[in-house]
């Protein structure tokens, strides 16, 4: 009992130093937690695969009711927006080329004749494939309205296709990229946080001090890792709290399951943070492998792109990834409402990864020779 | 005095510590190696093999005409199953991606002309859940129009518009086209943002600066011999992003070389110079880095235009964006990947870089006035 | 006004609202050696950097070579050498590329070029390291590096910042003579700060700082002379050891102005106003000695002052000294790589003995401390800490052990109470208990509890890293150059209060460049290149080299055992 107690005594003593080391100063407290708020907004409105603005321009060499009425619905969609009526092919390199239209929509001359004709008339879009997303979307959008106007002339297919989408009922992105931010950008610092701890204090001389204190290599442990992972819950709960009040994005799962996952992820985030530590001689060695490390974790989560899309080698080494588990525990809860058995195959790996690390961070706290 | 000799001596002296740590070589050199493969062959956003759940509740002939069409398609891989609670599950273990659903009245009401499937789609990847439904629906009304043509049907020869989507500069859309031309913006942004960011720091944390103060050396001449190693390297990594761009993933390259590659050293130097101001200003290694990562390498990814589409996002982002030179770089590299030499916008871009390329040189040497005030 | 190259007038420097250079005046000749002397923060280091043009003076004018240094301070800068007191060498270049870039810096010329690093390469012993990086060197070697960059080309004016702190008495001798060669043969004008006394005796003329002021200037015989008639040295009666009677002395500041033990007897000063009676008390017998340069440094600044450092003995196990052996090594041995930084070495210490390890830098004797405190594994051999190997014990046992380590190891960026706080929590302290050590030592050590401890003077920081080391009253107390780069005063608290431990029954392992130092140990070790040279009280060991003082007595058993190594 006496025991316990001496070992928390000790243990709280580092935590509470750590605590201070990193939040005593102004100007390091809001280097820790204004990047968190900031991001979430900036990439919240910025980082949006949603189509919601459309420049095009026309060439219509048809000048029919049909052309005119399938223009008046791309406009009514609010999305294309006609930014210039062309009245040669020629032009149309220049709008392009510039940037300046997204696409260019072109009506043949023969176009009204064909379809009082009752014959198939073709209809030719033009798009900007600089960027593969947007280009996409705006074809989809374009055959949409194409197939809805067919309809109005009796060409309705035989069979409809009734869509629902779970989830995340109008497809927007925002509601895809944002929870996954909860993890991602509280990893990136958590990461560096955990990974320059030790590394500091090996540069600045204090880690010996430490190591004559009676402080086991297990308390170090714990009183390096319990703030970096305090710290990236709070930026965590800063961005959480974004989207659910600002960007109003409805929380689906329980927010006990949604930290139990959070704690996991970070835990197993800190962990790699101080092995990275624990090998470093110096602050600038722990900065530079945090960074080659952060690179391909950022790119392999499934943030950007699906996991599913990458090939098999590739999807092998993400399970070493705690942020691929991270981003599809915190999407999930939030926007499935998945529960503990759907999700629990993602606590695994997290689990493996910080049992492996952080054990290995505190034996290497004292057989790293200097 | 001897302002050249100096400055080769300064030169001379980073290009060796550049060297002699081998963490810098491995940021430097081997991590856009590193970054080259993995967005080349990791990153895509092209949908292929999406799992789609398949529940048929009515079997007939025109049920496994509509089926076929998916069976058949490259980018699915149907999972059968037997019903709407077995498939339900799939998705919510995170197993399937959609569910097509063919009611059991389905063929009594495709006879009836007004035949309906259901595609339920798994929303939180809205970008995948729409190409789905684009593939889908493709595929279906592919297949039905066979049974139709069989049949006859009078709709078929019907007026109707048919769509002709072409794809400029990237015909194939091919994601690939448009990312490794981004990774070029991205290497030159991380080597100045992760090894100059800690040049100045360091040497303050270090004390060597107060010898180095107390010599003939001027401001300019250390922030000048700090960026010229850097450079070299950020060289090479061009070199090997445009090897592989053209030859391992057969990126088209239809602007001039050399304006590519001299807009990219322009921007390369951009990215060193404000490494090397965020290291004068902070003065602190761990403060450094954590400026570079967070006000570098996340911007480019997220607000340059790199995968998002600047024209999607609101004007007080857009202008935001546009005051990270990054933003500026990405849209000059992707037009003259894909589209070729447009002039105006490889004036505008370059101007712009270059003036950022002064501001943030005279800011670095003004970080490093001599005194310790 | 050519023969100056300094001629400052009411100069003023303050950080944060306080003065470090307050209305000074000062005049320094052209062709001569200058030392600035003074105790820690008395403003010495901002004086040479206002003089290098990194300060701008806020009030005053300040004229180096004739230019107005706040007006043009790269024109200065063109013209001056200047060695920073962490002269920053680029660790990871070589000794020879650390040389070129500041030869390439002045534009020194090729032809030139050659016969000067020659010359420095020789006066420094470097010629044999060219191609080490500069990190891989000692201490010693560092500093000499430090001096031979700065002297790569012959400046109108040197300035060294205390140039000799953390530097071996080898090293420091040879530094000397490259400096003193250069006054003689280039007539070069040198300006160098110091804390060691023997030093400024060199120079021509000597300016005692004190609060950023002139508080005495003139040739070293006009300022020794202020001390005449009042020094003496006196023998205490055997048995009692020299440093108890030292003790006695400096505990009694109204008599006595400074008192150090010295080959078996204490020097000492007495006040001029001295109560002769009292004083009779004090001592027996006292014969007087010649003044020197520390006893008027220390007349000075003692007078200065009228608040003598507090004495307390602190609150100790109370174990008398039993003659136990509570460290013992045998045959240690550490290598790294096929380079041998500790070979074969035995020794003990018994509990309440205070034992020194003197050696020249990279003698191995931080390796040795590091694996004495369980930091570093041994190659071979056996060691024992309170009868524990503390590098397998149980972290309990590193209870009994207190550590001050050689650079400042605290947490700059916390306060002082902060710093206390933490260790005490980490040895296990809490609560009320806590509570008590922190206010004793706080009163103690005379600290500000809210100072912030990065940015205390170099003095304070040491007490603070000594009132960590004592805070949970360890059996052992370590202490690696303990006393490196604080001035004579705080020199004296410390020693004062190392006697008052071991007096209490602690053990105290001490690591010191300072010779004179030695003296207040029951025994010393002299270690080089990794083997033990000599092992005995000072006495002993002054005995089996044959000279009077400790500095002589170590640089000729390290010299001796050198030419031995190099015969064979």
């Amino acid at each position: 009992m006496q025991g316990l107690l001496l070992y928390l005594t000790q243990t709280l003593a580092l935590i509470r130093k750590e605590m201070l080391a990193l939040l005593k100063d102004p100007s390091s407290r809001a280097l820790l937690f204004a990047p968190a708020l900031m991001q979430s907004l900036l990439f919240g409105y910025g980082a949006t695969y949603d189509l919601t603005h459309a420049p095009y321009a026309v060439l219509d060499q048809s000048r029919g009711a049909a052309s005119t009425q399938i223009l008046a619905r791309l406009d009514g969609t609010g999305v294309f927006q006609r930014i210039a009526t062309l009245d040669s092919p020629a032009r149309i390199a220049a709008q392009i080329n510039s940037g300046k239209a997204l696409l260019v929509v072109i009506f043949p001359p023969d176009f009204e004749s064909r379809l009082a004709a009752g014959t198939t008339a073709p209809m030719q879009v033009i798009l900007d494939g600089r960027n593969s997303a947007t280009a996409g979307a705006a074809a989809a959008q374009v055959a949409a309205i194409v197939a809805d106007f067919n309809r109005t002339l009796g060409a309705a297919p035989p069979v409809t296709i009734i869509r629902r989408a779970w989830f995340n009922p109008n497809f927007e992105s925002r509601w895809n990229l944002m929870p996954a931010m909860i993890a991602s950008l509280s990893m990136l610092q958590t990461l560096m946080l955990a990974a320059l701890s030790v590394a500091r204090e090996r540069e600045q001389g204090t880690f010996d001090q430490l190591l004559v204190t009676p402080l086991t290599p297990t308390q170090i442990l714990i009183g390096k890792a319990l703030p970096a992972i305090f710290v990236g819950l709070v930026q965590s709960t800063i961005i959480l709290l974004i989207i659910l009040f600002w960007f109003q994005i409805p929380m689906a799962g329980s927010l006990w399951l949604l930290y139990g996952g959070l704690l996991a992820f970070t835990t197993a985030s800190v962990g790699i943070g101080l092995s990275i530590s624990a090998v470093s001689l110096t602050m600038q060695q722990a900065m530079l492998y945090t960074f080659m490390l952060v690179m391909p974790l950022m790119l392999l989560s499934g943030l950007l792109t699906p996991v599913r899309n990458m090939p098999q080698a590739l999807q092998i080494l993400t399970y070493a990834n705690p942020l691929r588990f991270g981003i599809d525990t915190v999407r999930r809860v939030y926007l499935e409402g998945a529960t503990f058995p759907d999700i629990a195959a993602n606590f695994l790996p997290l689990l493996v990864l910080a049992g492996i690390t952080l054990p290995l961070a505190a034996w290497l706290f004292r057989h790293r020779l200097g | 005095m001897n302002a050249r000799a100096r400055l080769i001596a300064l030169t001379r002296k980073e290009t060796r510590q550049m060297l002699r740590d081998r963490s810098n070589l491995i940021v430097g050199l081997v991590l856009p190696v590193v970054l080259i493969l993995l967005f080349g062959f990791g990153l895509s956003f092209d949908v292929t093999d999406v799992r789609i759940a398949v529940v048929i509740e009515d079997s007939s002939a025109a049920t496994m005409t509509a089926v076929a069409g998916i069976a058949g398609s490259d980018y699915f891989s149907p999972i059968w199953t037997h019903s709407m609670p077995e498939a339900e599950a799939l998705i919510r273990a995170g197993r399937a991606d959609a569910i097509l659903r063919v009611p059991a009245e389905f063929t009594r009401d495709l006879l009836q002309g007004e035949g309906q499937l259901q595609l339920i789609l798994n929303g939180v990847d809205s970008n995948t859940a729409q190409a789905i439904e684009t593939y889908a629906s493709g595929a279906i009304s592919t297949a039905l129009q066979h049974i139709s043509d069989r049949q006859g049907d009078p709709a078929a020869t019907s007026a109707s518009v048919t769509l002709v989507s072409r794809i400029w500069f990237n015909e194939a859309n091919d994601s690939t086209w448009f990312l490794v031309p981004g990774l070029i913006v991205l290497v030159m942004t991380l080597i100045g943002a992760f090894l100059t960011s800690l040049l100045i720091a360091r040497e303050w944390e270090r004390g060597t600066l107060e010898s180095l103060f107390v010599t003939p050396a001027r401001p300019i001449e250390m922030v000048l011999s700090k960026l010229a190693p850097y450079l070299v390297i950020g060289a090479i990594d061009l070199v090997f992003c445009l090897l592989a761009a053209r030859f391992v993933f057969d990126v088209p390259i239809r602007g001039s070389l050399w304006i590519i590659i001299l807009s990219s050293l322009l921007y390369l130097l951009v990215s060193l110079a404000l490494g090397l101001v965020i290291s004068g200003v902070t003065r602190n290694q761990f403060a450094a880095s954590q400026m570079a990562l967070l006000t570098s390498f996340m911007p480019a990814l997220m607000l340059s235009g790199f995968v998002f589409d600047l024209r999607n996002v609101p004007v007080v982002v857009q202008v935001i964006s546009n005051l990270l030179p990054a933003t500026h770089f990405m849209g000059l590299i992707k037009t003259l990947f894909m589209a070729g030499d447009d002039w105006p916008q490889i004036l505008r871009a370059n101007a712009t870089l270059a003036a950022y390329a002064l501001v943030l040189i005279a800011i670095a040497r003004r970080t490093l006035t001599k005194t310790l005030d | 006004m050519t023969a100056l190259t300094v001629s400052a007038e009411g100069l003023s420097k303050s950080f944060a609202g306080l003065a470090a250079i307050d209305n000074l005046t000062l005049t320094v000749r052209q062709g001569e050696l200058t030392a600035l002397v003074g105790p820690d923060g008395a403003g010495k280091t901002t004086l040479m950097r206002l003089f290098a043009g990194l300060l701008r003076p806020d009030a005053g004018s300040l004229h180096v070579l004739g230019v107005d240094v706040a007006r043009d301070p790269q024109q200065v800068q063109d013209r001056i050498s200047y060695m920073p007191q962490r002269f920053g060498l680029y660790e990871d270049l070589s000794v020879q590329e650390n040389l070129d870039l500041y030869a390439d810096l002045h534009g020194v010329p090729m032809a030139q070029r050659r016969d000067r690093f020659a010359r420095m390469l020789a006066m420094t012993d470097l010629a044999r390291f060219t191609d080490r990086p500069a990190g891989k060197l000692s201490g010693g070697m560092k500093q000499k590096l430090g001096l031979a960059c700065t002297l790569v080309r012959s400046p109108d004016l040197l300035l060294l910042d205390e140039p000799s702190v953390g530097v071996d008495p080898l090293s420091r001798r040879d530094l000397w003579q490259i400096v003193l060669q250069l006054v003689k043969d280039d007539g070069l004008s040198v300006i160098v700060s110091t804390a060691y006394m023997d030093e400024a005796e060199r120079c021509a003329q000597v300016h005692v700082l004190h609060r950023g002021r002139i508080l005495a200037s003139g040739p070293p015989d006009t300022l020794r002379d202020r001390a005449g008639g009042l020094t003496f040295v006196a023998t205490p009666l055997p048995p009692m050891p020299a440093r108890a009677l030292q003790a006695r002395l400096i505990d009694a500041p109204d008599c006595i102005i400074d008192a150090v033990p010295q080959g078996g007897n204490v020097r000492f000063i007495r006040r001029p106003d001295a109560d002769a009676a009292r004083l009779a008390d004090l001592i027996a017998s006292a014969t007087p000695r010649p003044a020197e340069l520390e006893d008027t440094f220390m007349m000075l600044l003692r007078l200065q002052d009228d608040t003598p450092p507090t004495t307390i003995a602190m609150q100790t196990t109370a174990m008398a000294s039993d003659g136990q052996p509570v460290i013992v090594v045998r045959d240690l041995v550490r290598r790294f790589g096929d380079f041998t930084a500790v070979a074969s070495t035995s020794f003990q210490v018994a509990r309440g003995e205070i034992f020194g390890l003197l050696g020249p830098n990279g003698a191995g004797k931080t390796t040795t401390f590091r694996m004495l405190c369980g930091l570093l594994p041994a190659t071979s051999g056996h060691l024992e800490v309170a009868g524990r190997n503390l590098r397998t014990a149980r972290a309990q046992a590193r209870q009994r052990i207190g550590y001050v380590a050689q650079k400042f190891a605290l947490y700059g960026n916390l306060t002082v109470r902060e710093n206390l706080a933490f260790f005490g929590g980490a040895y296990g302290l809490s609560g009320k208990l806590l509570r008590t050590r922190i206010t004793d030592a706080i009163s103690e050590f005379d600290l500000d509890p809210t100072a912030v401890s990065g940015l205390l003077p170099a003095g304070y920081k040491q007490r603070l890293a000594m009132a960590v080391g004592l805070l949970h009253h360890p059996e052992i107390l370590f202490l690696d150059e303990p006393t490196s780069g604080i001035d004579p005063l705080a020199r004296r608290a410390f020693w004062r209060r190392i006697t008052a431990l071991a007096q209490g029954g602690t053990t105290i392992i001490v690591t010191t460049h300072f010779m004179e130092e030695a003296e207040y140990c029951d025994r010393i070790a002299i270690q080089d290149a990794g083997r033990m040279l000599a092992i005995g009280t000072p006495r002993e060991v002054r005995d089996l080299s044959g000279a009077d003082d400790m500095n002589s007595a170590f640089i000729a058993i390290v010299e001796t055992a050198r030419a031995g190594r190099n015969a064979a």
